[in-house]
This record gives structure tokens, C-alpha cells and sequence, in this order.
């Protein structure tokens, strides 16, 4: 006798954990206002990503097309995986010195594991990250990237 | 030719003319009597058969693909997700773009394959959803088959559907698919004792097996109110072995996919996947038919006693809504389950099925028959 | 094709065998696991790694060390934070850096919200490898939030790079506070709801119970680590016994059973979630003020020697040995992965069970792959 009551204890239990899981599952299908999930192209507008958020990285220009990339190639040195190619050119200044400045900037958007440290090494500041997320290209080529725009030059007081 | 069935729709819509909605036959005996009045009988079921063959091709085709979106929305509100919103509002048509898709997909040959069987397989799961589905009554008087074993015969047939399933697991040369056919073998064997003992209750309560009967003598009352206790432990085990034999979570031993990648169905593609994909839908569509028919009490609306002001405003609601209400309303608390629960393990699940249900199925069954002799139901 | 049926024919195991992996929905990355079968019974279990590696090891020794960073990142991406760490430790205890109090207890909370949104993943995909799929999305839901505090101050999700030799990459964002304190009221209401769903249902205590039980003897001998083993009552908490960072200030429990089964194995991991924000619940309004970073040479060079820094793991323990011979570069580097040990009691355990078993045990045990193959 006494087994049939566990028998028949042992089914109730069951059942009851059984509904109220069911409780929980039903109660969400019923409260459609804690939906979490967003229509994404649809919200491009308004979809605002972190500050701090690896977009990809860029090289800031002010108004007058300049930046602040002396070309001295740490960044290059510091990052893991040859991510960055800075190549140089000797230009000479105003007055008649020779100087190490910029020519290009590669920057493989493809490699790059986005480990920040080229941006937290780079002693004048001149590279940051985007919040651009929407990396997707047709043609592979085009992940590569020159982050100084043509013609601009170093901005002033940057040594 | 005589056109006597126009002058009688005529006079049909001069009365109210949404009188076919609470009795079908409104609508088919003129037909059926003009056939017969213009060609020979044979000719009348040759055309019987073709009509009602093409309804339910469609009515096939619409049921399954809404209960895929259904289903995919379901499972998106109970996880908090939005679900298929793009195609069309609210993403109705999106299954439509997804059987597209299915259809111009290439159906990959499989090597070393029993490509009869691998290709016959589809279609019994098919063949098999459209006898049970014939036998259905719809609403008062859409009814394709009146058969007067009806409920027998829709326990037979749905048994068949293991035979394409095992045969397509067999035939395909995977592994995967073998063990996740053997295990559905096992599985619907041993869940149709459940099926039939928990409807056998039912017809002991109704005497009958014609459907239309059953349905017909819940006009005072539903069975699971009229049978009480037995009915309602005959409707709970229905419920969960009738899941169990349509191959859905909690009981989806045979394409666990986290276990076996699909069962079963790996190694199908294109149209032939949807139409196992297709059958499973349908599959659940009628075990909830069919518990709405024998529990719920069908097309039947919800009649309490003696009480006729209610009872009329119940009568007003058709046939057809109060069916398919009742049919999503099972359908529903399927997906809850699957969306619910985790799955079984083989061998707890057999032991579900021969240390639970079936002694209580046993003792559901004495004492429905003794409540039946003593005249305790309602 | 006559041939092959009669192989199988002549064969006097009479085993089936059946590959699980490398593409296959239960073992959460490229595992491979060829499996024997008798029935549905398993017989014997071969994994197969190296579907994913990457030669971390090798390519550490051609890096400086703050860019090994970057790589133990992806090592077991669930536990960035730690793996991060263990290389920060090791560098910072070489070289004897004091560091502040601050970057101390920021790494300890960030360790902790790491490990809570590992395990929240291992809730999640547990659940699903039992074929409980809700399961899978209140997970993620949940771990949505750690996410975005990570994204917030570290500017990563999973893939952090948070930690550097010497300290951290930035401060703390100024909303970091107030969105963890917001994310652990949220998540003890949530937690419950977790409990009833799988933890109570009968249906998972009957798939767990008692399924691949791992003796106290066995998880040692095999070098079982983690909660893993501590559902064995293996006492191996790195964090109790070698206190790094900001641990030895907190106070929490250890979780132990003596079970050591696949139910238990899930248990322990649901516990240390608690235990897990009662820690960051104690330092989150007590971080002290103070620099982010200490300020290191430009390139960090390691005096000669050998190395070895142990953490705690989301998996276990995590250690790393590194030898010196003076340079920028690490002359050697090996990790000791959690999961890669913990791979190797996956055959003793389903041994007898059957294959649903088996995707729960593999599932109790955790893997993360990149951190098996590296």
C-alpha cells in the first residue's frame, strides 16, 4: 500500500515540476513586452554602439585635412600580427630640414584582431577606433585600407 | 441539364445566407443531387473524389505551412524573440518563401542509398497524414468519410506513418538516420497501446465509434466534463502519448538534434525534407483533431444544461470556428511542451510508457466502465 | 560496397560506430569524437582534436609579451578575462610590479562577471543539449547584459583585451557600477526562474541523475579540475588556495559536492553564479581610488628564469609557464588548458552509458575547443 503512495506521490511531484516549468514558459508567451530582440536593419538609425566600442580602426582628420601621425612606425611595431604597414617619406620643411613623415598608412581591416594596442601605444594620439560595425565588402581587396586621406598633412605642434 | 441546386442557393440567399456555416450539408446535398440528376453515378463520385481530393491538397498545403509559422512564432514569444517578421506583416509568408525555397533546393542523391525505399519513404508520411485527415469531422456536416468504426480507422492508418519513417532511416545509408528510425520504431509502438486505451475509455463513455455520433452526443455536455476524473486522466495520457507518437519534444528521440544532427531525415533535401517536415506538422494537426473530437467535443459549442440563453449565444459561434479553436488550443499546448521541456532519454521513455501510463490507462479503463454501468457520469 | 558489409559482418565486437563531430550540433565546436557503439550503448569513446589549432604556443614565442594578450583571448573566449589575467600575473610577478589596490579589485569583478556569463552559457547550451532549446535563449538573454557591461568599458564583447602587464587597457567606464549593480538585481530575480525551468523539472533530474558519476579518486587521478571536480569533492580552487588578485579580501564559498555526477557537475556551476555576484556584490562599491595602470617600460623584457602563474578558470585551472632567456620574446611558452585535461575523463565516464548520456556528460564537463586545441 504504502508503494502505491509513493507511486502516486512520485507521478504528482513529476507532473507538478512539469507544470510549473510550463508556468514560466507560458507566462513569457503571454508578456510579449520583454521581447529582447531588435529589428536590426531596421534600426540602423537609432542603434547607437559604446564610445569604447573596436569598430575598426581610424586615423581622425581635423577641417583642414590634417592628422597627427608623425610616421614614427610604433604602432606598427607594437601590433601582433603585421596588421599596419607605415610607409615613410623623407620630406624636407619650411626651413630646409630633412623629416620623417607619412606617406601611407596601411591598415589590413582583414587581420586585424583588434587588440587595441597600436591605438594605446601610438605616442600622439593619432590613431582611435570607429563604432562602424558593418565591415561586410564583396571583394577582399577592399579591406585594406589607407587611413591618412590623400593630401593631408601633419597637423601643426605635433612632433 | 437542370440547374435546380441555383434556384435552391438562390433561396438559400434569400434566407439567411450564412446558414451553410452551422450546417454544411446545406452546401453539399444540392451539388451531390445535381450530379447525380446530370451524369451517371459513377461519374458523380469520379467527381466527388476530385473535388473533395483538391480541397484537401490544399487545405494540406495551408494548414501545414501555417502551423510552421505558427510554430516558429510560438517558440519566438515563449524565448522572448520576435520570430519571423520580414516576409509580408508579421511575417505570415514566410513559410511560403521558405517552401520556394525547398522546391528549386537540389535533392541530393545519396551514395551506396536503397533509392526506391529512400524515395518512396516521403510519401507514405504523406499518403498516410491524408487518410487519417479524410476521416475528421470538420465542422456540422463537412465530413469527407463517415465511417461508422471512424475513430479505429484513424488509429490504424496513423500507425502506418512508422513505415515511412523506418524506411527512411533504413534506406539512407547513415547511421544517424538508423538509430533515429529504430528509436522511432520503438517509440510509436509502444505509445499506440497509450493512444488506443485512452480513446478506448472515451468509447466506452460515447458507445460508439462513428465520429459524427461522438460528436453528436456531446451536444449536452463535452466528454471530458461528462466523463470527469477518467476523462480527464484519459485526456492527459492522450495528450502526452498522442506527442509522444507524432515524434515532438519532449519525446523527439528520433531526430534529437543534439544528439543524432535530424534522425531520421538527415540525409533528405530539397522538397522531399519539406514533406517530412510538412507530415510532422500535419501529423500534430490531427492528434489534435482528434483529441478536440473525442474530449472537446469536436464542431460541438459548449452547451451547459438546461441553460438556453447561453446555449444559443454558444450556437451562434459556427462549427468550423469552435473546431479549430479547440484543434489550436491542443496544438498550442503541444508546442509548450516541446518549447518546455528537455528531452527524454530512451529507455525513460519506454519506462514512461510501461510503468506510467499503461496501468493507469488500465485502471482509467475499469473504472470509466464502472462509471458507465452505474450511470455516475453527467 | 560488398566488401564493407562484410567487415562489418566478420567483426567480433559487433561495434557500431558512429562519428560525432567535427560538424555535429552537440559538441560546441569542432570536436570529434568517434564512438562505438552497442545498441545505443557506448562502448568506447576516441576524441579527435586539432580542428583548431592555431600554435598559440609557438606563435607566443615570436611576440612580446603584451601581445601574448591578445591570443590567450582566444584561447577559451568565456574566459578571456582570466586567461588575460594569468599572463598579467606571471609578467607582473616576474618583474616584482606592486600593484595598486584598484587594478586589483577591477580585475577581480571583471573575472567574476566573466566567469558568471560562462556559466550562464553553460545553463544555456546545457539546456539545449538536453533538448530544452528555451533554455538556450534565456541564457543568452541574460548574458546580453554582462556582454554590453564588457562592451562598455572594454570596447570587446567576448574578446576583451582588457588586462595588459602592469594593469588594465582603460579605466572603468563611469557607468560600469551602476550597470553591474542594475545586472545582479536583475539577475537574482532571473536565477529562480533558471531553477524552476530545468534545475526542478523532473524530466532533467531523471536525464542527470546519477549518469557518469566521477569518484574523488578518479578526478584526481585523471587531473579533473574545476567545478567539475569540485562535484567531486575536490577541493582545487585556485582562488581559495594561491589567492591572486583581489581574492583573498572576499569572502565566498567554495561549492562542493560529493556526487560528482552529471547532475552535480550542473549544480556546482549554478551555484558558483551565486557565489560568483555575492563577490562582485563586496567589491563593487568598494573600488578604491587610484591609478588604472602602473607605468611599465615601453618593451617588457623578463629576467632569465622560469615562470609559472595559476588562475581560476571558468573550466578549471588555468597554468601558464613561460621561460625567459632575457629577451622581449618568451623563450618558451606552454599553457595547461582545463579542457584539455577535462577531455580525458569523457571516455571513463560515459563508458556503459548511452549516447543521450553522453551529450549530457560532455555537455556537465563544459568544453570550450579553442582552449583544447589552442
Amino acid at each position: 500500500m504504502r508503494s502505491i503512495i509513493e507511486y502516486l506521490k512520485e507521478i504528482f511531484n513529476g507532473v507538478l515540476s512539469l507544470l510549473r516549468g510550463m508556468r514560466v514558459t507560458a507566462g513569457y508567451f503571454f508578456r510579449p513586452s520583454e521581447i529582447v530582440t531588435q529589428k536590426y536593419p531596421n534600426n540602423r538609425k537609432d542603434l547607437v554602439m559604446f564610445e569604447r566600442f573596436k569598430g575598426e580602426v581610424v586615423m581622425p582628420h581635423n577641417e583642414s585635412n590634417e592628422h597627427k601621425c608623425t610616421g614614427c612606425g610604433i604602432c606598427e611595431i607594437n601590433c601582433p600580427n603585421g596588421t599596419i604597414e607605415v610607409i615613410s617619406k623623407t620630406i624636407v620643411t619650411e626651413d630646409g630640414k630633412k623629416k620623417r613623415a607619412i606617406d601611407r598608412h596601411i591598415y589590413r581591416l582583414g587581420m586585424c584582431t583588434f587588440c587595441a594596442l597600436c591605438v594605446k601605444t601610438c605616442p600622439s594620439n593619432a590613431l582611435a577606433f570607429s563604432q562602424k560595425f558593418e565591415h561586410a565588402v564583396f571583394d577582399r581587396a577592399s579591406l585594406i585600407k589607407q587611413l591618412n586621406k590623400p593630401g593631408s598633412q601633419l597637423m601643426k605642434g605635433v612632433e | 441539364m437542370r440547374f435546380d441546386f441555383i434556384a435552391s442557393y438562390v433561396s438559400a440567399f434569400t434566407g439567411p445566407w450564412w446558414k451553410f456555416l452551422y450546417d454544411f450539408s446545406l452546401l453539399t446535398t444540392p451539388v451531390h443531387e445535381w450530379l447525380n440528376g446530370s451524369v451517371s453515378p459513377f461519374w458523380t463520385t469520379v467527381i466527388e473524389m476530385v473535388v473533395v481530393g483538391v480541397v484537401f491538397l490544399l487545405f494540406y498545403a495551408v494548414v501545414g505551412l501555417f502551423l510552421v509559422y505558427a510554430e516558429r512564432k510560438v517558440c519566438a514569444f515563449i524565448q522572448n524573440r520576435l520570430g519571423p517578421n520580414r516576409i509580408g506583416p508579421y511575417g505570415i509568408f514566410q513559410t511560403i518563401a521558405d517552401l520556394v525555397k525547398l522546391l528549386f533546393k537540389e535533392i541530393i542523391p545519396i551514395k551506396n542509398a536503397d533509392s526506391l525505399l529512400f524515395n518512396i519513404a516521403p510519401y507514405i508520411v504523406i499518403i498516410v497524414n491524408f487518410m487519417a485527415l479524410a476521416a475528421i469531422p470538420y465542422a456540422n456536416g463537412l465530413h469527407a468519410i463517415d465511417f461508422n468504426i471512424g475513430i479505429f480507422y484513424i488509429l490504424a492508418v496513423s500507425s502506418m506513418s512508422v513505415v515511412g519513417v523506418l524506411l527512411a532511416g533504413w534506406s539512407s545509408n547513415s547511421k544517424y538516420s538508423l538509430i533515429g528510425a529504430m528509436r522511432s520504431g520503438a517509440q510509436i509502438v509502444s505509445y499506440e497501446l497509450s493512444i488506443g486505451l485512452a480513446l478506448i475509455t472515451i468509447v466506452i463513455l460515447s458507445g460508439t465509434m462513428q465520429l459524427s455520433e461522438i460528436v453528436e452526443a456531446q451536444r449536452t455536455g463535452w466528454f471530458i466534463f461528462k466523463g470527469h476524473i477518467p476523462a480527464i486522466i484519459a485526456f492527459i495520457i492522450y495528450v502526452i502519448s498522442s506527442t509522444a507518437e507524432i515524434n515532438r519534444g519532449p519525446f523527439d528521440m528520433a531526430e534529437a538534434e543534439s544528439e543524432l544532427t535530424a534522425g531520421y531525415h538527415t540525409e533528405y533535401s530539397g522538397i522531399k525534407f519539406a514533406f517530412f517536415y510538412l507530415a510532422e506538422y500535419i501529423n500534430m494537426f490531427i492528434v489534435a483533431s482528434i483529441a478536440a473530437t473525442m474530449f472537446l467535443g469536436g464542431w460541438m459549442p459548449f452547451h451547459i444544461g438546461n441553460l438556453e440563453g447561453f446555449n444559443m449565444v454558444m450556437d451562434f459561434i459556427p462549427p468550423f470556428i469552435w473546431y479549430i479553436g479547440k484543434t489550436f488550443f491542443i496544438i498550442w499546448i503541444i508546442m509548450l511542451f516541446k518549447w518546455t521541456f528537455p528531452r527524454l532519454r530512451i529507455d525513460q521513455l519506454l519506462t514512461l510508457e510501461w510503468k506510467y501510463l499503461l496501468p493507469i490507462n488500465l485502471v482509467n479503463i475499469l473504472v470509466m466502465s464502472f462509471l458507465v454501468l452505474k450511470g455516475w457520469h453527467f | 560496397m560488398e566488401e564493407k558489409v562484410e567487415i562489418i559482418a566478420t567483426d567480433e565486437k559487433q561495434e557500431f560506430i558512429v562519428n560525432m563531430g567535427p560538424q555535429h550540433p552537440s559538441t560546441h565546436g569542432v570536436l570529434r569524437l568517434v564512438v562505438s557503439l552497442q545498441g545505443e550503448t557506448v562502448k568506447n569513446i576516441q576524441p579527435h582534436i586539432g580542428y583548431i589549432h592555431r600554435g598559440i604556443e609557438k606563435m607566443c614565442e615570436s611576440i612580446t609579451y603584451p601581445q601574448i594578450i591578445h591570443l590567450t583571448d582566444r584561447m577559451d573566449y568565456l574566459s578571456a578575462h582570466q586567461n588575460n589575467e594569468s599572463v598579467c600575473l606571471l609578467v607582473e610577478k616576474a618583474l616584482e610590479v606592486d600593484i595598486p589596490d584598484r587594478i586589483k579589485v577591477i580585475r577581480t569583478i571583471m573575472s567574476e562577471l566573466s566567469r558568471l556569463q560562462s556559466h550562464q552559457l553553460f545553463w544555456a547550451t546545457f539546456g539545449m543539449d538536453l533538448g530544452g532549446q528555451t533554455c538556450y535563449f534565456y541564457g543568452l538573454r541574460d548574458r546580453e547584459m554582462i556582454l554590453d557591461i564588457f562592451e562598455e568599458t572594454t570596447g570587446g564583447r567576448m574578446i576583451v583585451s582588457y588586462n595588459c602587464p602592469g594593469g588594465l587597457m582603460y579605466d572603468i567606464h563611469p557607468n560600469f557600477q551602476k550597470r553591474v549593480k542594475d545586472f545582479i538585481k536583475y539577475f537574482r530575480k532571473k536565477l529562480p526562474e533558471y531553477d524552476t525551468i530545468l534545475t526542478g523539472n523532473v524530466i532533467f533530474r531523471e536525464r542527470t541523475s546519477g549518469i557518469g558519476p566521477l569518484t574523488l579518486q578518479d578526478a584526481i587521478s585523471y587531473g579533473i579540475t574545476g567545478p567539475s571536480a569540485r562535484a567531486s569533492g575536490l577541493s582545487c580552487d585556485v582562488r581559495k588556495h594561491e589567492p591572486y588578485s583581489a581574492y583573498d579580501k572576499v569572502k565566498f564559498n567554495e561549492v562542493l559536492f560529493s556526487e560528482g555526477d552529471t547532475y552535480h557537475r550542473y549544480m556546482a556551476r549554478n551555484d558558483e553564479m551565486r557565489q560568483s555576484m555575492n563577490t562582485i556584490e563586496q567589491l563593487i562599491d568598494n573600488i578604491p581610488e587610484g591609478p588604472y595602470a602602473v607605468k611599465m617600460k615601453p618593451v617588457i623584457k623578463l629576467p632569465e628564469g622560469e615562470y609559472f602563474q595559476r588562475v581560476e578558470t571558468a573550466r578549471g585551472e588555468l597554468g601558464l609557464f613561460v621561460i625567459s632567456d632575457g629577451n622581449k620574446n618568451p623563450y618558451r611558452v606552454k599553457f595547461r588548458s582545463p579542457n584539455f585535461v577535462n577531455l580525458g575523463v569523457l571516455n571513463h565516464l560515459a563508458k556503459g552509458f548511452k549516447i543521450a548520456d553522453l551529450i549530457a556528460i560532455a555537455g556537465s564537463l563544459d568544453f570550450v575547443i579553442p582552449d583544447m586545441d589552442r
